[in-house]
């Protein structure tokens, strides 16, 4: 028996998601352990975001099982679903800004909603967490859709830090940022997840912003993760697919359905 | 055979639909009651609804008020300003007051609830609410909600004045009837049981409309086409709902 202290911050088994024929997940399984950082890399349309959406609770799976901090959290109530969701940061895929408030009230939405913190509080740590990312204070008042994408990418992932939740999950955090900005939210991702302990699972594909965040990588392909390891393994992993993809080459294991 | 299964299907997704609305709006109407609320977002939806609706239901009741002076004065022939008072103040009070200021306002209200809800939907942002732990039905459905079915009765209030004011103004400046005499007939075929049953159906249609804005906004799905889709039900729906539950509360009312 393991003590709860010692179970994986979040355990995947068998999990199953289909969109009616398409079957996106077909039993995956992934273990997470406390504090540290997976990078989950794969090929466009892989499921990875499917995936995150499954463990966040999002997305309803056809089957399997997700343990969050050793519990089960499929078929929770509504009620016991929110007391786990606090658990969770999210930065999404594109952003996903209220576009209805300005920029500091996207930031400051969970200590204002969840947390109960008062406007004027919210804003200072809003503040702080656009300085943190590299946004400058002056847009704070601006609607999200003034911001260019890579400014949203960043106020979306001060959302997402700015709970100081103990999960984190960024889908593509380095996408369409120049690659300056992009090594700047590495280091905060690196960061934040250390300093505050957290545990995090990120998607990307690009190699370079994995070796610098990631503890572990795992790597999906047709529903299934095909490599787990550590990052520092992922040259010599003797696994032809994620070769190839590091490697980004056409021709090997993984074909893409592609006329050419 | 081919031409039964396909009734029956349509039959079975058409039963499914109103079920899904029906639990969408239990949901929606249970986060109304329960704390905590957003009164910040209640006052805003209020203002969107109840103040920046005024133009046009404003608009659509003088012109209506007028109207139905003028037709009921050519249909009845001269048959004094009673008769006439009396036709504009039933017309406004219990039918048109409400009913074309529900439409209005679903065209309104309910076209931009959906567009959107549904906006919010498609670029994930009522994932991100979740995750912020906040219930998208507390934060976009319950206000929306509320702050229809509060502004609607009132808008009906300011509708049924105007139209019969639209009334009073033909009848005095066009057909030259005595004002005081036509306001005294105004005033006497104002009765309780219309005037409150018009009240009552703008409370129920301001509900129907941000139901169909917000159901078909949150139930919205593939991108701007999707979203555009929303709108149009929403609108539609809502307009058809309304013109239904007009007949229903009529007939509880006045049958006897
Ligand atoms: N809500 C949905 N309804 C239907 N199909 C969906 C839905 N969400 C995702 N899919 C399908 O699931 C598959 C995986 O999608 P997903 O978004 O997880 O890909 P991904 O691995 O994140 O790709 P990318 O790297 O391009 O973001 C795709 O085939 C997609 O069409
Ligand atoms: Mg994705």
């Amino acid at each position: 028996m393991t003590a709860p202290g010692d179970a994986p911050k979040i355990s995947v088994r068998g999990l199953h998601k289909a969109f009616g024929t398409n079957e996106v997940l077909r039993g995956i399984d992934l273990d997470l352990p406390a504090g540290q950082s997976l990078a989950v890399i794969g090929g466009s349309g892989t499921g990875k975001s499917v995936l995150i959406k499954s463990i966040i609770g999002l997305l309803e799976p056809d089957s399997g099982s997700i343990l969050i901090d050793g519990e089960e959290t499929l078929g929770l109530s509504p009620g016991e679903r929110e007391r786990v969701t606090r658990k969770f940061g999210m930065l999404f895929q594109g952003a996903a800004l209220f576009d209805s408030l300005p920029v500091w009230e996207n930031v400051a939405f969970g200590l204002i909603q969840s947390q109960g913190v008062r406007r004027r509080d919210a804003r200072e740590a809003a503040l702080e967490a656009m300085n943190m990312v590299g946004l400058d204070t002056d847009i704070a008042d601006r609607s999200p859709a003034e911001l260019s994408g890579g400014m949203q990418k960043r106020a979306g992932l001060a959302r997402a830090i700015a709970t100081k939740p103990e999960i984190m999950f960024f889908d593509e955090p380095t996408t369409g940022l120049d690659p300056i900005m992009g090594s700047v939210i590495d280091s905060l991702i690196v960061k934040s997840v250390r300093e505050l302990g957290a545990t995090a699972l990120t998607i990307t594909h690009d190699m370079a912003s994995a070796r610098r965040i990631a503890d572990n990588v795992a790597m999906i392909y047709q529903g299934r993760i095909v490599w787990h390891g550590p990052v520092a393994e992922i040259d010599h992993s003797g696994n032809d697919m994620v070769d190839q993809f590091i490697n980004g080459r056409s021709i090997g294991p993984i074909q893409l359905q592609v006329a050419v | 055979m081919r031409f039964l299964a396909s009734i029956g299907r349509g039959t079975i997704s058409t039963f499914a639909t109103i079920g899904q609305i029906a639990v969408f709006a239990g949901i929606g109407l249970y986060h109304c009651v329960r704390p905590p609320f957003y009164p910040r977002l209640i006052v805003q939806q209020m203002i969107e609804i109840g103040y920046y609706s005024l133009p046009v239901v404003g608009l659509t009741a003088i012109f209506t008020g007028a109207v139905l002076a003028l037709q009921s004065f050519n249909g009845f022939g001269f048959a004094g300003e009673a008769t006439i008072a009396n036709v504009v103040v039933w017309g406004i009070t219990r039918e048109l007051g409400p009913v074309l200021a529900g439409l209005m306002v679903a065209g309104r209200i309910g076209a931009a609830m959906a567009a959107e809800i549904g906006t919010m939907r498609v670029t994930e942002q009522i994932d991100a609410l979740t995750t912020l732990s906040t219930n998208p039905y507390k934060y976009l459905v319950a206000p929306r909600l509320i702050a229809a079915i509060a502004m609607l009765p009132l808008l009906v209030l300011v509708a049924d004045v105007i139209g019969v004011l639209g009334g009073f103004l033909v009848s005095v400046y066009d057909f030259g009837f005595n004002p005081t005499t036509y306001l005294k007939s105004t005033w006497d075929s104002l009765d309780g049981t219309g005037f409150v049953s018009g009240l009552v159906k703008a409370a129920v249609f301001g509900f129907l409309v941000a139901l169909m804005g917000t159901y078909h906004g949150y139930h919205s799905k593939g991108g701007a086409q999707g979203v555009g889709q929303a709108t149009t039900n929403a609108v539609v729906s809502a307009s058809i709902l309304l013109l239904l539950f007009n007949f229903i509360i009529t007939a509880v009312f006045f049958a006897s």
